[in-house]
Order: C-alpha cells, then structure tokens, then sequence
C-alpha cells in the first residue's frame, strides 16, 4: 500500500514540528509521576494506616516485651546504654522502606497486570529516566511514611537528637532509593500478581530479620557465625546501620558505600530488565490481548 | 511520507511465530483498519509500534522516525488506545489525564487547556472531576482517546477500542475517531475483528495468524478475494468455516 501525500494543510491540533525535549519537561514529567503516586496513596487510606500500624505494632507490643530479654550494650553510635525502643527504631524506619519498595515492586507487577504500565513505558521520555521517576516517587510516599511512624514514635517517648531528623533525612532517601530498586528489578522477574507472595518469604522476612533492626550484629554473632555472615552480605543491613548513625548525626562510610554501591547495581539491573531490547520483561509477557 | 511505515516486521514468543515478515503503510490522515481474529497478530503489532517490544527482525517507522532507533521521536507523533482498560480507577478523569500530559512533558495552564478541549471533542465536557471509576465503558474509553490525543499525536493506534461496548457507543466512538481524521488530519490505525466497522472508503490490512493475507482499500481486497463484500473477502482470507461466522459480528 502505498503512502498518499500530506495534505498541504493539517487541520486542527496537529502541530508542524515538536519542541525538543528540554529540563523544563523533565522535570514536569518527574512531578506528574510523583504526584500520580502520591494520590495514589492518599486514595487508598488502608495502605497508609497498615504502613504505619505495622511498625508501631513493633515498637509499642514487641519492644515492650524483649526490651529486659534483648539488652543492648553501648555500641555506636551510642554512647550510653539505650532502650530497647530506641535502639529498634531505625531497624522500624528500614522496615518500613523495606516494605514500601516491595509495594511499590507489588504496584508494577500490578500495573503491568492491568495495563496502567503501559502508559507509562510508552511515553516518549528514555526508560531509565521513566524508571528512576517511578522509584523516586516510591521513595517520596516511602518518607512521608517513615516520618509519620517517627512524629508517633517521639509522642511515645522514642526520641532522636532533633537534628537527627533532619540528618536522617539522606539516609533514607538513599536506603529508599536501594529498596525501590531492588523491588523494581524484582518487579521485572514476577510474571504473574499471584507469585508475589515469593517476595514475601524470600526477600521480605530474610532480609528484614537477617540484619541489625531488631538484635545488634554482635549478639548474632555470638549466636551464629554463618548468621553473622549472611547478615553482613545483606544489603539491607547496611541502610539500616545507615539509618542509625544518621539519626545521631554520623555517617557509617562503609555503609554509605554499600547502600549506594547497591542502589546503581540495582537500579541498572532494572533498567536493563525494563529496556525493550534486551529486558526479561518483554521475554516474559504473552501477548496481552485477543490480537 | 508514511504516517506509520511497517518494514518486513516478524516477532517470535519462544518458538511460536506471532508476526511473520509483515509490510505495509498508513497514509497521514487516513482511516485503516487492521483486522484480523482473535490471535492474529494484532496486538503483538500494536506492542511492536508502541515499543513495548523491541523490533527484532524488519523495521517501524512513525513519519520517518525508526521505533527502535529513535523511539523517544517515534513515541511524540502517535497516541495509542490499548485494549485493555488503563486509567486509574482511583484518580479523576482529569488526575488521569494529567498524568498522561506530565508523561508527554506537558504541564500546568497548557494541559488544563488541552483537557478542558479534548473532553469537548470526545463528547464528555465538564467531566474532568468525575472519579474514572464512576464511569461506563463507552466513556472510559472515550476519556482514553482524549488521553491518546493530549499530546497532538499525527498517528493514533486503537486496539479493539470498541470490544465490549454496546452497539450505541461502538458507533458514538467510531464517528468521534472518523471525525478526527477528517479535521485534525490523524492517520488512524484500527484494529478489530468486527467486520462491520469497516467503511467502503477504508483501507485495510488483514492479518491471518501472523501474516498478512491482504491489504488495499475495501473495494481492491474485496475484488482481489473474490468476495462480494468485506465480510465474504474476510472469511475467505480468514479462512473462516460456516461455525465461526459469528466471530465478524459484535
């Protein structure tokens, strides 16, 4: 078949040429995606309510029970004996980004399911700018929760240097960052809605209980040595020691190196897992309609 | 130049052959239709266009500008109604409507303007504060073609944009989409198995399990099939028995 000519006149909304691309739509991009996800949240009140019962489950039923069985010497950034609440609470903030860039890795899979990812892959914007826009997002509603767990936190008596709050802000951000991307590249390898229930007892539970959250990394090496092992090749461990020492205003090096060494290793996985040509993605889906 | 130009075009799952060196041309402001039965090829096309597939073996182009090589360009001249259903039942029409703007780098006074305007030419003014999960097929369809059309796409691509619809907006949506190509000069791919969308003034691509079996304008692929008319040229290239006749009707 052969192509008739343009018409010498478009009629209407056609325009002659497109403006290229430059920061102003960038960053319009990366709002309207922020902003979709964060409607979304505050649409589904349930999500936030769970988020932060779970953590406050933790701090007010569980923390109050092993607080005289699970001591806590004075390790850093500590420099005095601390409660039990205390020394949890940053484990409590991780836990939270854990669970939140899973739900996100949930909400793609999702997503994908339903279609709704389409309209985002089939945006002109480069994928991988697409992709870091979406985890962005993720991080964004991510924080918000973290620090509504901490206002509830301080009214229990669970309390940071002031400052701490603001210096934690970096670290999670970055430990956010590092989730979101491992749930997105996750996302990438779940075919279906239903196999996310894996994620839950691969990656979620192991991950969050093979770390310091909730017991020091000392007492599990008393207990364990291969224990002490995993938990020092799990990332997840890094970003909550991260977390802790940003709450009393230090930084932890080696675990600013591992968080950010991670995030760009698992960010560029996801990229290339979502790129068209290359990605596990497209590999794994059917045809996805009648035609 | 070709609004949308498909080269020698094959797309494997596995083993199993989904498009086979498929070629052929969409004309700016033209209607086609792309039809073909359920499982022929279709929406692995639509994929292949939209670049949620990469294009392994021949070549799309969308006004000269290749899906693979440059898809950011590609993608800017073509809007595309999926078949499934992809607004967000949570957000408002215009929640969804924004986000698809934001998605195009497109924001602020100039997107309400747009979305104010588009829902005007789909026949759905004043709805922007409608919840999308308040509203009938037929209008979540319609608030979908706006979607498609909010960043002035010269090519717009509907995967079976009317299945499931009732006869009275399958017919209110395809007017709106002919409507389109006569004013704002769209080339439209179409694609259906419902032969009764067909106009005597369309072109046609007709795919049969992955390969094309026709193409031309209705009058060219009917003569050319030896059918009397579009439905008979269907089933024939289709291949369709006498039982599976009712696949063409809605």
């Amino acid at each position: 078949m052969s192509a008739p000519a343009m018409p010498d006149k478009v009629a209407g909304i056609i325009p002659v040429k497109f403006e290229k691309f430059g920061l102003r739509h960038y960053l319009i991009c990366l709002k309207g995606v922020v902003l979709r996800e964060c409607l979304r949240f505050l649409h589904q009140r349930e999500r936030f309510i769970s988020s932060l019962v779970r953590p406050l489950i933790w701090l007010f039923i569980f923390a109050a029970g092993f607080r005289q069985v699970l001591g806590v010497s004075i390790i850093p950034p500590y420099k005095t004996y601390v409660l039990y609440e205390v020394y949890i609470t940053p484990g409590l903030c991780g836990m939270i980004l854990l669970f939140s860039g899973m739900q996100s890795s949930l909400s793609m899979v999702y997503d994908r399911e339903m279609g709704n990812m389409r309209t985002l892959l089939v945006s002109p914007f480069p994928r991988w700018f697409l992709l870091v826009s979406k985890m962005l997002a993720g991080v964004s509603v991510s924080i918000a929760q973290v620090y509504a767990f901490l206002i509830v936190a301080w009214f229990w008596g669970v309390k940071a240097p002031p400052i701490g709050y603001l210096m934690v802000l970096p670290a999670l951000f970055l430990s956010g960052m590092m989730l979101c991307a491992l749930g997105m590249l996750l996302s990438s390898m779940i075919k279906q809605l239903e196999n996310f229930a894996g994620i839950m007892n691969f990656v979620i539970f192991p991950g969050y209980f093979a770390s310091p959250a909730l017991y020091p990394l000392w007492r599990i090496q008393e207990a364990s040595p291969l224990l002490h092992k995993i938990c020092l090749a799990n990332p997840f461990t890094y970003a909550v020691e991260l977390i802790r020492f940003a709450f009393y205003g230090q930084v932890n090096w080696l675990s600013l190196g591992v968080v950010a060494g991670c995030t760009v290793l698992f960010l560029a996985a996801a990229i290339i897992a979502y790129d068209p040509s290359r990605g596990l993605v497209t590999r794994k889906q059917d045809t996805g309609g009648n035609g | 130049m070709a609004a949308l130009d498909v080269a020698a075009v094959s797309h494997s799952y596995g083993s199993k052959r989904a498009l086979n060196d498929v070629s052929f041309s969409i004309a700016p402001a033209s209607f086609t239709v792309l039809l073909g039965l359920n499982g022929a090829g279709k929406t692995t096309l639509f994929s292949l266009i939209s670049h949620l597939y990469d294009t392994r073996r021949g070549s799309i182009r969308i006004f000269g500008h290749d899906v693979s090589r440059a898809s950011g360009e590609a993608l800017r001249r073509v809007g595309i109604v999926f078949q499934a259903r992809t607004l967000d039942l949570d957000l408002s029409v215009h929640q969804n409507l924004s986000y698809h703007a934001a998605l195009h780098g497109i924001g602020g006074r100039e997107a309400r303007q747009r979305i104010a305007a588009l829902l005007d030419i789909v026949d759905m003014p004043g709805r922007q504060h409608d919840k999308a999960r308040s509203l009938s097929g037929g209008q979540m369809r319609r608030i979908e073609i706006a979607r498609a059309l909010l960043h002035r796409p010269s090519l717009l691509l509907l995967d079976e944009a009317t299945v499931g619809l009732d006869i009275q907006s399958r017919a209110g949506i395809l007017a709106t989409i002919r409507r389109l190509v006569e004013t704002e000069g769209i080339g439209v791919l179409w694609a259906t198995h419902l032969i009764d969308e067909v106009d005597d003034g369309d072109h046609v691509v007709v795919l049969r399990q992955g390969e094309l079996v026709a193409k031309g304008k209705v009058a060219d692929v009917v003569r050319t099939s030896g059918g009397g008319s579009i439905r008979d040229a269907f089933s024939r290239l289709s291949r369709i028995e006498a039982t599976g006749t009712a696949e063409l009707s809605p």
